[in-house]
C-alpha cells in the first residue's frame, strides 16, 4: 500500500512505539488479571476494577489501594498512598511536556498514556517522542484494561505471576532502557545515587516515598557535564 | 459511597491531574539550560530507583531473593547486547527456575 512520506513514518512512529513494547505484553496482561483477581478478594465491585484500571492505569498504585483497604484502612490511607506512588508521573511529564503537542484536551488524553514503561521507551538522548509514547502506551492500556478484565471474569482461578518469573521482568526492562541513557558521568552520578537514595528510604518511608525522593538526583545537572567515554560516538 | 468507590474516583482524578500537569502547563516553554540539564537526568535518576525498588524491596521492606538473581541475568544480557526481550525474558526465565529448584 502506497503512503505519503510524512504519513508513512508517522505511522512508524507509533508502530516502533507499540512493538518495543509487545515483550512486555504478556507479563502486563498477567499483571492486569492478577489485580483483576485480588481487587475483588479485596472487596472491589466488578466494575469499580475495571474503572480504575481504565481511569488510574498505574499499576503500583492500584495495588497499593486494593492492599490498603483490603487490609481494613480508611479511604484516605489508600489514596494518600496511591498520589505519593503516583506522584513521580509530575517530574516525567515534565521531562516529556514538549514533545506533546495540539489542544489542551489532546494533551490531556495523551498524557494518560505515560506510564513507567511507555515513558522509558519513549526517550532518546533526554529527548521523548510523542509518537513512540503513544504507541507503546496503547499497546499497555490495552493489556492492563484487558488483563483486569479477564481477571474479573476469571476470578482466582489463574496461576501466581510470581512464579512465572513475571515479576523479574519488569526491573529487567528498566535496566535494559536505563543503561543507554548513561551516557556521561552526571548521568551514571544521577542513576547511582537514585538507587542508593530508593534503596536507603524503603525501610524508612511509606511505599513511592522513595521513588519520587530519588528525583532528587537531578541536581548533579548542576554539575558541569563531562561526557563519560570521550572516545565513543553517539549511536 | 462505598471507601472502595471513593478511593477509585479520587486516585483516578489525581492520576489524570498529575499525569497532565507536564504536557499541559509547560508543554511549549524552552527550558533554560540548567533545568534541561536536569530534566535530562530524571530519567536515569528515575528508572535506577526503579529497578531498585521493584528488584530489591517488597513493600517497606529491603529483600534479595528471585528477582536479584534475574537482574543479575538480565545484566549478562545486556553487556552482551540481547535485545529487549530476550533480556527481559532471560530474567524472568532466571528468577522462575530458582522459584521451582529452590
Amino acid at each position: 500500500m502506497e503512503m505519503a512520506p510524512d504519513r508513512a513514518s508517522r505511522a512508524t512512529g507509533y508502530r516502533a512505539g507499540a512493538r518495543a513494547l509487545l515483550p512486555l505484553s504478556p507479563a502486563v496482561l498477567l499483571f492486569g488479571a492478577s489485580f483483576g483477581v485480588l481487587a475483588q478478594s479485596a472487596g472491589f465491585d466488578p466494575v469499580a476494577s475495571i474503572v480504575m484500571s481504565a481511569t488510574t492505569f498505574a499499576g503500583s498504585a492500584q495495588f497499593a489501594v486494593m492492599g490498603v483497604l483490603g487490609a481494613g484502612g480508611t479511604a484516605i490511607a489508600a489514596v494518600a498512598a496511591a498520589v505519593l506512588l503516583n506522584a513521580r508521573y509530575g517530574p516525567m511529564g515534565l521531562a516529556a511536556a514538549r514533545a506533546f503537542t495540539g489542544g489542551r484536551l489532546r494533551r490531556v488524553l495523551e498524557s494518560q498514556l505515560l506510564v513507567d514503561e511507555s515513558w522509558a521507551v519513549s526517550q532518546e538522548e533526554g529527548r521523548f517522542d510523542r509518537r513512540r509514547l503513544v504507541g507503546a502506551g496503547l499497546v499497555l492500556y490495552a493489556c492492563w484494561v484487558g488483563g483486569t478484565v479477564i481477571g474479573v471474569l476469571v476470578g482466582s482461578g489463574l496461576g501466581d505471576p510470581a512464579a512465572l518469573g513475571l515479576d523479574a521482568a519488569f526491573p529487567a526492562l528498566f535496566l535494559a532502557l536505563m543503561v543507554p541513557l548513561i551516557r556521561s558521568r552526571n548521568a551514571l552520578a544521577a542513576a547511582l545515587a537514585g538507587a542508593g537514595v530508593a534503596l536507603l528510604l524503603t525501610p524508612l518511608t511509606p511505599p513511592g516515598v522513595p521513588v519520587i525522593a530519588a528525583t532528587l538526583a537531578v541536581l548533579f545537572g548542576l554539575l558541569p557535564e563531562r561526557p563519560r567515554r570521550p572516545t565513543e560516538c553517539a549511536s | 459511597m462505598s471507601a472502595v468507590w471513593l478511593s477509585v474516583l479520587c486516585v483516578g482524578a489525581a492520576t489524570i491531574a498529575i499525569k497532565a500537569a507536564g504536557p499541559v502547563l509547560a508543554g511549549d516553554r524552552e527550558l533554560p539550560v540548567r533545568t534541561g540539564r536536569m530534566v535530562a537526568l530524571v530519567g536515569p535518576a528515575l528508572l535506577a530507583a526503579l529497578v531498585a525498588t521493584q528488584a530489591f524491596s517488597t513493600d517497606e521492606e529491603l529483600v534479595l531473593d528471585e528477582r536479584g538473581a534475574g537482574l543479575l541475568a538480565a545484566a549478562v544480557a545486556i553487556a552482551v547486547r540481547a535485545p529487549l526481550i530476550v533480556v527481559v525474558l532471560t530474567a524472568a526465565l532466571a528468577a522462575a527456575f530458582l522459584r521451582v529448584a529452590t
